[in-house]
């Protein structure tokens, strides 16, 4: 009974999505203000749905209700409740019907508390928002049903793959999800205004905090997926360039441009056009990575089951709705006047520069991404584009961004002088300067990326605090705070970056017991092996003793062996110290020996504290924000 | 801006949505043969990947053998693996080759998924890759006792693919 309820919930919510869409089309067209008014309860109900339905969802996983076929699939009754219960969007239905849930959710979003735009905006952008959902309802119902009974039950489930077995990853879909499906309300917004036409600083003001709710979710996802892969695949490295992790990437990037664009309409009313078209790109971004991940037509670690039908479906949608607000764009955006003016040296100049790259680094990643199939269709050659062509081609453009982004906040709007921007960054020129200086001096055989990274990130981690200068620091908004600390972000994860790519030390051995390794400044010893059991998984475990002067530090790295589904996975020993991380993993044995790799990855903690930097600079950003527009309703209420 | 330049955008994306429908319906490999199948393989010897493992040479070996050829950091290599260690199940001897790659990197891969291979020999500048025919990683051949080049297979290995393969090996018998 309860599936069924799932079921209904989701029928009933994709019901009050056409009803939505359909209180809209008729509402606008014959200007009847009672059907506009109803579009906010009905929006409200339908969040509530399809939040109801996601819940049951999560509750069939955790009774293990194995008369439902997902449940069977993709879960085990001997599974710790935390991972039952993620494992209710560890498959296609369940992830699908999460991307519904935020879907709708963030029309109720809108619907509860958006206040700022005029009434016809705010439907067209209702209804922008109900005409998304209603696909993506009508995918669920008829091509990914998570309800689905099997008869008869199973005595047992299949399990859940082991790798997702993890408390990071857990929690990692869903934070990326509000992530994507939040920019749904940026893209509705544009369509909302390529309708009616209404582009200016009051729409930009209402868009924004929407926007970096989205961005902050993306930032804090893409960072704990990065980490995650980090420790739990076991390859030392941080970042793969997967089709997966482009798919999360894009929508960031652009999300990230459009933050900047937005704030240029906010305040000078300039860059309308361009900032419709990055509210139409970011969503976008988000819809064509999902495309990319389900429809399996990319290899990938990720992804799930391939499957043409649903494949198709979603291409279909994909064609409709970034389709259809392209073609809005190209036929309506001619009418929004275009924006104030400005000098190519100024702060919306500096802005249009990291937009520009921003959209370049997306256009590289997406071409990378799609180029396997690029290149079976136009030469007929199979391959795959790996780690040496981003990096050679979005790394050094990323440099550039970076150091713009140094120079942007201490800009002035409108127009300013270069050389007035010089004396505002000797600082940092400075800083970077001396740490090109340590690093020769050092003799530190960095490559050229890395060696620029770094120089860049002490002159841009200098020049990021630079705004606060010769202000008083308690009556700085919060919001320049929150750019401060975002930008700051950059610098720290930049710093980790390539401090990890120019400094990481490997050592690969196989080894007895009582051997010695040497790995950086480390000497570590091979103390044994021995049994140990979990929950649901057997592993051996490695004890490793690590010296650097002081006392000796315990590493245990295992191998596990996982039941159901039987998978071996290797589980990491990182030691996190303050200037590095010492990594340990065990690899298979060969007689009396064992394969044990050790990597000393200086400073790689800072990639990571960067992304989350980044995203408590957000975080601060939206709440002063938030604060500046309360405070502004309260003074027009005054008056 | 032109008028037309406003549907740049959407010209854009109706290439990218051709792409990504061509993905959808493409055809499934066909069988583009290396000059090579029917001849011996070229003389070759190439350096160890892993410390204590055999590597790999262009020798005739007295039984017949795959070679495969791939790399850690390619993507379609982690999807055949299951189908590599089906092959050895099979009683399939596999030589490999790895391409542009690293000891530290190739012992992880196999750790990771798998390690079916009798010998793996590194070859750094795909000079051995390219003097047997393979254009991309992964492609597998079906080498006999004579050292005799019998059948290529493109691309990743899949389910479909091991019963082919495990033919293949027996007509070279």
């Amino acid at each position: 009974m309860i599936a069924e309820a799932g079921l209904a919930a989701l029928w009933l919510a994709a019901a009050l999505c056409a009803l939505q869409l359909a209180l809209v089309a008729i509402g606008m067209k014959e200007g009847r203000g009672d059907l506009i008014a109803a579009v906010r309860p009905v929006a409200m109900v339908q969040g509530l749905l399809a939040a109801a339905s996601f819940l049951i969802l999560i509750w069939l996983f955790v009774r293990s209700d194995m008369s439902v076929e997902l449940v069977v699939a993709n879960s085990h009754s001997a599974k710790p409740l935390m991972y039952r219960i993620a494992g209710a969007w560890g498959n296609h239905e369940g992830s699908m019907l999460m991307w519904v849930t935020v879907l709708a959710i963030a029309g109720a979003c809108i619907a509860a508390f958006e206040r700022q735009l005029t009434s016809a905006m705010h439907a067209a952008t209702m209804g922008a928002q109900a005409f998304i959902g209603l696909g993506f309802y009508a995918f669920l119902l008829f091509a990914s049903n998570p309800f689905a009974r099997l008869s008869p039950p199973a005595p047992e489930g299949l399990g859940l793959n082991p790798l997702l077995q993890d408390p990071g990853l857990a929690f990692h879909p869903p934070t990326l999800y509000i992530g994507y499906v939040g920019l749904s309300i940026a893209f509705s917004f544009a369509v909302g205004a390529l309708v009616t036409g209404e582009v200016g600083p009051k729409f930009a003001r209402a868009m924004r905090p929407w926007v970096l709710i989205a961005w902050i979710f993306l930032t804090i996802g893409i960072t704990a997926g990065s980490y995650w892969a980090y420790y739990e695949l076991g390859w030392g490295g941080w970042w793969f360039w997967d089709p997966v992790e482009n798919a999360s990437l894009m929508p960031w990037l652009a999300a990230t441009a459009l933050l900047h664009s937005v704030s240029v309409l906010a305040t000078r009313d300039g860059l309308r056009a361009w900032t419709l078209m990055l509210a139409v790109v970011a969503f976008s971004m988000s819809m064509v990575g999902t495309f990319l991940v389900r429809s399996g037509i990319l290899t990938s670690v990720h992804a799930f089951a391939v499957d043409p039908t649903r494949g198709t479906f979603i291409l279909v949608l994909l064609a409709l709705y970034i389709g259809g607000a392209l073609a809005l764009y190209g036929s309506r955006v001619a009418h929004v006047r275009s924006g104030a003016p400005f000098d190519p040296v100024s702060r919306e100049g500096a802005l249009v520069a990291n937009n520009l790259l921003l959209s370049v680094i997306l256009a590289i990643v997406l071409i990378g991404t799609l180029y396997p199939l690029i290149a079976d269709g136009l030469f007929s050659e199979q391959l795959s584009v790996g780690p040496p062509y981003f990096n050679a081609t979005a790394g050094p453009i990323a440099l550039l961004l970076v150091a713009i982004m140094a120079a942007g906040p201490l800009l002035r709007w409108r127009s300013d002088r270069l050389g007035a921007l010089g004396a505002r960054l000797r600082f940092a020129v400075i800083a970077g300067a001396t740490m090109a200086l340590a690093l020769v001096i050092l003799g530190a055989e960095a490559g050229v990326m890395p060696f620029i990274g770094l120089v860049l990130a002490a002159g841009v981690a200098v020049a990021s605090l630079a705004p606060l200068w010769g202000r008083n620091l308690k009556r700085t908004p919060l919001f320049t705070w929150g750019m401060v600390i975002a930008h700051l972000g950059i610098a720290v994860s930049l710093a980790g970056m390539s401090a990890n790519a120019a400094f990481t030390k490997e050592t690969l051995a196989a080894a007895r017991f009582g051997d010695v390794l040497e790995v950086g400044p480390f000497r570590v010893k091979f103390m044994g092996v021995r049994p140990v059991a979990g929950p649901n998984w057997s592993a051996l475990e490695a004890e490793l003793r690590a010296v650097r002067g002081g006392a000796p530090m315990r590493l245990l790295p295992q191998a596990r062996f996982f039941a159901s589904p039987p998978t071996n996975t290797n589980e990491a020993a990182i030691r996190t110290l303050w200037d590095g991380q010492l990594y340990a993993v065990m690899g298979a044995r060969d007689d009396d020996r064992w394969q044990i790799r050790l990597w000393w990855k200086p400073f790689v903690t800072l990639i990571w504290l960067g992304g989350a930097l980044i995203a408590l600079g957000g975080l601060l950003s939206l709440v002063g924000r938030w604060r500046r527009e309360r405070a502004a309703a309260l003074r027009e209420s005054w008056l | 801006m032109r008028r037309w330049a406003l549907w740049l955008p959407l010209a854009f994306f109706a290439v990218v949505l051709a792409v990504v429908g061509y993905g959808l319906v493409r055809p499934p490999d066909e069988p583009l043969r290396s000059h090579l199948v029917g001849q011996r393989l070229p003389a070759f010897s190439l350096p160890a990947a892993l410390p204590g493992r055999p590597t790999v040479t262009g020798a005739a070996t007295g039984e017949p053998r795959l070679i495969n050829i791939f790399a850690s950091w390619c993507v379609p290599c982690i999807a055949e693996a299951p189908q590599l260690l089906q092959l050895e199940a099979a009683g399939a001897r596999i030589d490999a080759i790895a391409i542009r790659d690293t000891p530290a990197d190739i012992a992880r891969f196999l750790d990771r998924h798998g390690d079916p291979f009798a010998a793996i020999g590194r070859d750094d500048a795909s000079k051995v890759q390219l003097a047997l025919g393979s254009a991309g990683v992964p492609e597998t051949f079906v080498v006999d006792g004579n050292g005799v080049i019998r059948h290529q297979h493109l691309g990743n290995i899949t389910e479909e693919d091991v019963p082919v393969l495990l033919a293949e090996l027996e007509k070279a018998r």
